[in-house]
Parts: structure tokens; C-alpha cells; sequence
């Protein structure tokens, strides 16, 4: 018996209000399956901005094609992580893949994870620097000449008919990814959205929501990696491309907030058995995570902030410093409004009792597995392992870029 | 032209009767659907008569005793609900614990208009929906009907707690696995009473084949007016109450 | 493979070859290197259940003690007690039943006991038998006056309140608190040593508590109770369909 499990839930008894189910103490899903979803919203996210370069022919975000694709593929690392880690047996991991169960949303994830990651991700990004990769292994030598070989999977071939298929394959594949990255986020919003037993996730817009929650966060992230990343490495900020970053960004937010006030308005209007207890969960214990960070700090000022650049068009045309300051503030506090957004998912779902009676509380540790540390740990690591990708496949030409003039890749492949 | 029609107002009665439904679902096949009672052989049910529960918490004990459920007192595979429901309609639930120093209430309450206990235990669904979501098929409905966990081959990712919404599955915290009421599968099998029914002193607990003609199980379905926890879910519970309150869920 | 590289772009060609050999790969792990229990799920079902079966039970069965108690189970088949298993009060035996010198069921002596059933509480079903462990017999064990075995009260009860504590409690809080049980019931003396085969009478009709509570009611109990015209109060019922005579609920 873990006595420390023991103190930790006697914590808890006093902070319990009405009456919950005895087994209900244990808030199951805790820090990491709120990363979860936070990083795989970004990794959707990211891709979808990637696709309007090359689906949708949006000629003024192509500084941002690579690093979108990278980042995505950055945090697609980290995402299972997350999600093995909070298991009660890390090790059996293995099974989901032995033995799944069709019947099962979470089963599905291993599958809809390497179809991702394999068939859409990792296929987009060799094809989109294949030829790079040749060119880096001639100019370098030794072990690192070695590694682009390998990447390249040995291939020297610059010819016409490759660099052709390059392109035609992109153009199919980001055609594929657009429905799978769909998949993969409207996947995980199904996991919540399934849970009959469970009113506060039970709903048909939980994956819609989560899909484009998911395009707020990862659009977001690219414009801020890209407004930290430019200056560090000595260039200048393409205002043309994040302009249009941030409209897309703009309506994703002011969709996204669409959603979630129909579905609000949807339960109060319904008032169902359980419209009390969440009332009173969500005027309490999810306050400040939802009203303040998720819906003030996260939706409202952002698209106040966002509009007003809009409405004084010229003066904020003429000044590019605020225009940054504004946008720049907009996507951290976007960040932490869509982190809240699945904080107050994951947690909110399970502070309530399934008798509809009683709360309870969340007491977040700061070691071990579950706690604090591991999950900022989790929130870092695919920043640095961006780094690493970075160094790998620069991206610096294309970011460096004015928009408008398509890269070569782009304007052969449209 | 004739031929053709009748294909297609087969084709659309087939779409509108649920089979294309079905059809697609059976795409999909998963050994884990939900099962139907069998002609033949034992089906599994429970009976709980609330009117006989006297909240004694004999049950809980002999849980914990029979099936190593954690001593401390957070963990249960069966509880027992204490309702005080007032004359304002405001409702007290509080889970008894085994132990609770029996605190003498002399002084009647007169505020309260009805009060009672119910115990309550894995429901044993027909259609559960900790089986759908196991993604590694650990837990499963056995051919009489109770849901068990494959304590070895749980990975310990807690969907089943998540979606069982009687709150009768928690995370055994030395296995680091779902544990739960299984009727005592062990004792079941050996043709013995699950332990809470063996002790329990009022006969509130009633356990046995459904499909026996003549026995406990069946008479307490026979003379009571049954309802079953949050039928709405359609979760199919196996556990049957007799005389339960409008308040309970 | 050359042949590959000629017909198809290279970088497809060298895709085909990576793919065909990852499949060739996870197609040789899964079935050649891992072995069938791992990846089997009826397999893993059956020796689930197995393993569920073969766990050690823990009470034996109120069939078990039976074979060598019989004498107690004799006492206890007509008692109150009948339908109580040894065992929920002496606790998991199937060790006694394999070593029954050695391993010993325990038996309760414990005051705080017997009121685990028994304490008074509101919220048990009305009828069963409870006491106020505070107030009642204070300090003497249970079963220096009860037989568990055989349980009944000791010496035959005087007041009616050693039974029906629920009702006296609620009483004594009433309106009729000042009334005697016998005012509306009459109990035969063997009512209080087999209770259950003779029973105590109850009022029959309207009448009867018209004589306390009808407009014009002459009985000397009748000076403050509430009166009402009983040719129109509710004449299409008997008094206790709305009024619990043991706490009358009349608003003052």
C-alpha cells in the first residue's frame, strides 16, 4: 500500500463539498492528459497552417511551410509520451497495439498516431527537403554527411522527373494530411466526447471544438515561434505573413468561441439533470480557469486586441511595432487560454461526482510523474527538440523570404 | 424499369430500417460488443432490496475481506448510501463506512420526511461501457454475463473509470490497475454466494441465475417492482433494485 | 531493384523500398517473434477467468459451519436470527473449516457490536429491532442478557418503547405525547413474548378518533385536542390516510 497515495486523498476529504461516489476521490486524468491534448491540438494546428500554404494557395504565410511542418513534427514526438507516462503500467504500452479493441476510441490512437505521423507528417516534410538534404550532404563531410545520406534515405537524384514527383507527392499528401490532421484532433476531442456517462464531456461538438481549438493553438504557436525565432537568428519579421496569420487566426478564434457559447447556451437552454452541479462547479472551482483564462485572458481580449488593429487600420499600418506588441501579446495569451481550454476539460470532467451531488478538487503535485515539473518538462521538450530540427533542415532561407515571392518549390508545385 | 424500382425501395428500406446502419458498424467487428443473455446456461444477476437495508455495512467488510480491496477506506467495490431527504426537499447522501461508530440518533429528526440506505456495487451491464472503451481488451464480459479485468494485461489507462457512471471502478494502487466487483467470480463459480450477500443479515442482497426458473433471484424479480440505476444510459445493469427511491442515481 | 528505380521516380522508388520493408519488418515481429498469448485476446479472456476462479475464498459458506455446528443451527432456525449467516458476525471461517484446531472465527463480544445493526438510526426501515446504545444497559456486554443465537429480550418487556423505540421517540415529540399506547391499542399479554403471531389491535374506524377529535367529542382526553366537524373533514377517508397518529402533523 502507497501510504503517500493514502495521505495525499486524506488531503482531499475535507475539500469535498455535497456527496460524491467513495471511488471518485482519485481525480484520474490529471496534468498530463491535459498536456495531451494541448500538444496534439498544436501539432494539428501547426499542419493546418502548413496546408494553406500549399492547399489553399495562401502565398503570404510560405516563410512560415517549414517551420509549421517542424513544429508540428516536434511536438507529434512528445505527444505519446504524455499519454504512456500517466499509465498505471507504462511498460504494457505494447498492447494497444497487440490487442486493440475496435470498440474503443483510445485503442484507435496508436493507429491514427503512426498513420499521422508516418503516412502524412514524416512523408510531407522528407519530400519538402529531399533535395535540401542532398545539397547539405555534398557540402558537409564525415559523420554528418553520413546522417543527411541517411535522411535522404541515400537518394542523389536532382533530376527533372524527381523533383516533379516531389511536388505532385506534396500536393497529394497535404490533401491527405488536411483530413488527418482533422482526424487526429477530432480523435482525441471523440475520446471526451464518447463518455455517455460523463455530461460535462458527453457531447457531438466536444471533437468540433477541440479541431478548432486545435487550429487556434497551433497557428498561434507558429506565429509566436516565428516572431521569437526571426530576431534571435538575426532577421526581420515578415509583417505581410503575419498579418495574414493572424486573420486565419483571427476567424479560427472567433469560430472556435462560436462553438463553445452554442454549446454552452446549448446545456443551460437543455437544463438537464446535471446543469446544477456543473453551475455550481463552473461558478466555483472553475472559475478562474474557465471564465477568466480560458474565455476572458484566452478568447475576448485576444479578439478585442486582434479588432482593434483592425478597426484603426491605418494608424496600426503605419506603426508596425504595436501592430507586433499587439499580435505578439495575443498568441501568449491564446496559449494559455487554449491550455485552460483543455485544462478545464480534462479536470472539469472529473470534478464533479457522476451522482450529480458533489465536487471534488484537484490537488496538483509538483514532483513525480504526475506533477508539475514532468509536465513543464513535457511543455519544453518539444521547443527543444524544435532546436534540434532546426539545425537539422533550416528553415532560414524560406523564413527570411518576402511572401510574395514563392519559393521555388512553391511556385513549381502549385 | 420494374426490376429496378423494387431494388431501390428495397435498397432505401434497408438504409431506413437501421441495417446500413448495422451494416458499417459490422465493418468494424470488436469481440467486445455488448452480450445477450444465453438460452442455456448461467446469467448472472443481483437483486437489492432497499426497504431491507439497515446500512449495518456487513457487506463492506466482507468485501474487503474476501477480494483484497485495499483497507483503507477510499476503495470499495461495494458501498452502502445513507439518504436523508427533508421536508424542504433538500437531500443528505453520505457513504456509510464499516467501522463508523454507530452514533445513536435519538432525538427523530423532524425535518426529515424519508430517509434510507441503498447499496450499491458494479451494476454488471448487459451493455457496459467500461468494455467499449478498454482499448486493450482487459476488460470483458464473460459468457455469464459478469465484466471482469485481465489484471494483466491492464495498462492502467483509466477510460473504464471514466466511462462507468456508477462509480464502481477505481485504480487498485497496489496493481496500478482497474479493480472492481466481479460477484465474487471465485466463489460464484464454486456454486457459493458472492460475500456480501452471504453476510449480509437482512437478505437486502439477493444474488442468482437469471435464467433459473425457481430460485431467490428470480422471485425477488417475480414479487418486486423493479428499476435499475440511471436507465437512461442504456447500460442494461444487471443489479436490480426493489422499492427504489426517486432520489437515488 | 534496379528495375524499380528505372520505372518509378527515384524518391518513390526508394519510399516503396523503405515502406516494403517496414511492413516486412512488423509483419515478421508480429507473427514470427511474438508469441501468441501476448496478442491472443480469447486466449488472455480464458486465463483471465482461470485466474479469477483459482483466487482463495475467504468465507465458507453458511452451509459449511452447519457440518459440525449442527446444534447452533438447531437454536438458531426459529430465533430472529434465522436468516443471518454465521459468518456475519464471526467473520471469514473457510480457514477454520481447513484447520479448525488452530484458526479460530473470532467472536464479538464487543459492545459497540451489536449496535452496528442495532443502534437506533432514523434511516432503518421501520419494525427493526434498535436500542440506544448510550441509554440502554450501559456497561453490561449484549450478551450477558441476549442470546445472539437465540436473540429475544430478556424478561418480557414493559414498556412498549423497549420494541418500538422508533415510535416512542417520535411520540414523545408529538402532540399525543401525553397519550398511553393503550389509549389506541389494546396488546395481549402474549403479544410481548411472541410478538409476531399475536398481534396488538388498531383503530378501525373514523369514529375512533372522532372521539378525541369530533366537533362535539365529550371524552375527558378530548379538552385541547383540535376538533373538526367530521360530517365534512375529509369524509371519504379514514384519519390515518393523511395524519400519522403517532406524529399528527396539524399546523399550529
Amino acid at each position: 500500500m502507497n501510504p503517500e497515495l493514502i495521505r495525499s486523498l486524506q488531503e482531499l476529504l475535507p475539500q469535498i463539498q455535497g456527496y460524491i461516489y467513495p471511488n471518485e476521490i482519485e481525480i484520474h486524468w490529471g496534468l498530463l492528459i491535459v498536456v495531451y491534448p494541448y500538444i496534439t491540438g498544436v501539432v494539428a494546428g501547426a499542419f493546418i497552417l502548413a496546408s494553406l500554404v500549399k492547399v489553399f494557395n495562401v502565398k503570404e504565410v510560405q516563410p512560415l511551410y517549414r517551420l509549421s511542418l517542424l513544429t508540428a513534427l516536434a511536438y507529434l514526438l512528445v505527444a505519446p509520451m504524455a499519454l504512456v507516462s500517466h499509465l498505471g503500467h507504462p511498460e504494457r504500452f505494447y498492447e494497444i497495439l497487440l490487442t486493440p479493441q475496435t470498440s474503443s476510441a483510445m485503442a484507435m490512437f496508436g493507429f491514427v498516431y503512426a498513420w499521422y505521423l508516418m503516412a502524412v507528417l514524416l512523408l510531407e516534410i522528407w519530400f519538402v527537403h529531399r533535395t535540401d538534404m542532398i545539397d547539405m550532404a555534398e557540402r558537409s563531410k564525415g559523420a554528418t554527411r553520413l546522417l543527411y545520406r541517411a535522411l535522404s534515405l541515400f537518394s542523389r537524384d536532382k533530376g527533372e522527373r524527381a523533383v516533379a514527383f516531389d511536388h505532385k507527392a506534396l500536393k497529394v499528401i497535404t490533401i491527405v494530411g488536411i483530413p488527418s490532421a482533422f482526424l487526429l484532433h477530432g480523435y482525441v476531442g471523440f475520446i471526451f466526447g464518447s463518455i455517455k456517462a460523463n455530461p460535462w464531456w458527453s457531447s457531438v461538438l466536444i471533437p468540433i471544438v477541440f479541431l478548432f481549438s486545435a487550429i487556434v493553438s497551433g497557428i498561434a504557436l507558429v506565429v509566436l515561434l516565428y516572431m521569437i525565432i526571426t530576431p534571435l537568428t538575426g532577421g526581420k519579421i515578415n509583417m505581410k505573413c503575419v498579418d495574414k496569420s493572424v486573420d486565419f487566426l483571427f476567424y479560427a478564434v472567433i469560430v472556435d468561441f462560436s462553438l463553445e457559447m452554442v454549446d454552452f447556451i446549448h446545456r443551460v437552454y437543455q437544463s438537464e439533470e446535471e446543469i446544477k452541479i456543473l453551475s455550481e462547479m463552473v461558478m466555483s472551482k472553475l472559475f478562474s480557469s474557465l471564465i477568466i483564462i480560458q474565455v476572458l485572458l484566452g478568447m475576448l481580449i485576444p479578439l478585442l486586441l486582434i479588432s482593434l488593429t483592425k478597426i484603426f487600420k491605418k494608424r496600426f499600418s503605419l506603426n508596425e511595432d504595436m501592430r507586433k506588441m499587439v499580435y505578439f501579446i495575443s498568441v501568449i495569451l491564446i496559449q494559455f487560454g487554449i491550455f485552460a481550454t483543455r485544462w478545464n476539460v480534462v479536470i472539469g470532467g472529473q470534478l464533479f461526482s457522476k451522482s450529480f451531488r458533489g465536487l471534488t478538487t484537484y490537488k496538483m503535485g509538483f514532483g513525480g510523474i504526475e506533477g508539475l515539473l514532468y509536465a513543464i518538462f513535457l511543455l519544453a521538450l518539444p521547443i527543444a527538440i524544435l532546436f534540434v530540427l532546426l539545425k537539422l533542415l533550416p528553415p532560414w532561407k524560406e523564413l527570411r523570404e518576402e511572401g510574395e515571392v514563392g519559393t521555388e518549390a512553391a511556385g513549381a508545385g502549385v | 424499369m420494374n426490376g429496378r424500382r423494387s431494388f431501390l425501395r428495397g435498397f432505401f428500406a434497408v438504409l431506413l430500417s437501421g441495417g446500413a446502419i448495422e451494416g458499417v458498424l459490422k465493418l468494424f467487428p470488436s469481440k467486445a460488443h455488448a452480450k445477450e443473455a444465453p438460452r442455456t446456461g448461467a446469467w448472472y444477476g443481483y437483486g437489492v432490496s432497499v426497504d431491507k437495508c439497515i446500512g449495518c455495512a456487513r457487506c463492506m467488510d466482507a468485501c474487503k475481506n474476501e477480494n483484497n480491496v485495499p483497507k483503507e477506506p477510499f476503495f470499495v467495490r461495494t458501498w452502502v448510501e445513507r439518504y436523508i431527504i427533508r421536508k424542504n426537499g433538500q437531500t443528505t447522501v453520505k457513504a456509510i463506512a464499516p467501522g463508523d461508530e454507530a452514533t445513536p440518533e435519538t432525538v427523530s429528526d423532524k425535518r426529515i420526511l424519508r430517509s434510507f440506505f441503498v447499496p450499491k456495487l458494479c451494476n454488471q451491464c448487459a451493455n457496459p461501457p467500461c468494455v467499449q472503451v478498454c482499448p486493450v481488451g482487459a476488460t470483458f464480459q464473460t459468457e455469464d454475463g459478469v465484466v471482469l479485468v485481465n489484471e494483466k494485461t491492464c495498462i492502467g489507462c483509466r477510460y473504464c473509470i471514466q466511462a462507468c457512471p456508477y462509480g464502481a471502478r477505481y485504480l487498485h494502487p497496489v496493481s496500478h490497475t482497474a479493480d472492481k466487483c466481479t460477484f465474487c467470480y471465485h466463489r460464484i463459480s464454486q456454486g457459493k454466494l458472492p460475500a456480501c450477500v452471504e453476510v449480509c443479515p437482512t437478505q437486502a442482497r439477493v444474488f442468482g441465475d437469471l435464467n433459473a426458473a425457481a430460485s431467490p433471484m428470480s422471485r425477488f424479480l417475480r414479487m418486486n417492482k423493479i428499476h435499475t440505476l440511471k436507465p437512461g444510459l442504456n447500460t442494461e445493469p444487471k443489479a436490480y433494485y426493489a422499492n427504489l427511491d426517486g432520489e437515488v442515481r | 531493384m534496379g528495375k524499380l528505380f528505372e520505372k518509378f521516380p527515384d524518391p518513390l522508388a526508394r519510399l516503396i523500398v523503405v515502406v516494403v520493408a517496414m511492413i516486412a519488418l512488423g509483419a515478421f515481429a508480429y507473427f514470427v517473434l511474438i508469441p501468441k498469448p501476448v496478442k491472443d485476446i480469447d486466449f488472455q479472456w480464458a486465463d483471465a477467468v482461470k485466474r479469477e476462479k483459482a483466487r482463495p475464498v475467504r468465507y465458507a459458506g453458511f452451509q459449511a459451519c452447519e457440518e459440525c455446528h449442527g446444534e447452533i443451527q438447531i437454536k438458531k432456525v426459529t430465533g430472529y436470527h434465522k436468516d443471518l449467516s454465521c459468518e456475519t458476525c464471526h467473520g471469514p471461517a473457510k480457514a477454520h473449516t481447513e484447520d479448525p484446531d488452530k484458526v479460530k472465527p473470532t467472536i464479538p463480544t464487543a459492545r459497540t457490536f451489536c449496535p452496528q445493526c442495532h443502534a437506533y438510526n432514523p434511516s432503518r426501515p421501520r419494525g427493526f429491532p434498535q436500542i440506544n446504545p448510550v441509554a440502554h444497559n450501559p456497561l453490561k456486554p449484549c450478551t450477558s442478557c441476549h442470546n445472539p443465537h437465540d436473540p429475544k429480550p430478556p424478561t418480557t418487556p414493559k414498556e412498549c418503547s423497549a420494541c418500538h423505540g422508533e415510535i416512542a421517540r417520535m411520540k414523545a415529540v408529538s402532540h399525543h405525547v401525553q397519550l398511553e399506547c393503550t389509549v389506541c391499542h389494546q396488546a395481549p399479554q402474549q403479544h410481548k413474548i411472541s410478538p409476531r403471531s399475536v398481534k396488538p389491535t388498531k383503530p378501525q374506524t373514523r369514529e375512533f378518533c372522532g372521539k378525541c377529535h369530533g366537533k362535539d367529542a365529550t371524552d375527558k382526553l378530548a379538552k385541547n385536542a383540535p376538533k373538526i366537524d367530521m360530517g365534512v373533514h375529509g369524509e371519504k377517508y379514514v384519519c390515518w390516510q393523511c395524519h400519522y397518529p403517532h406524529s399528527p402533523e396539524v399546523e399550529q
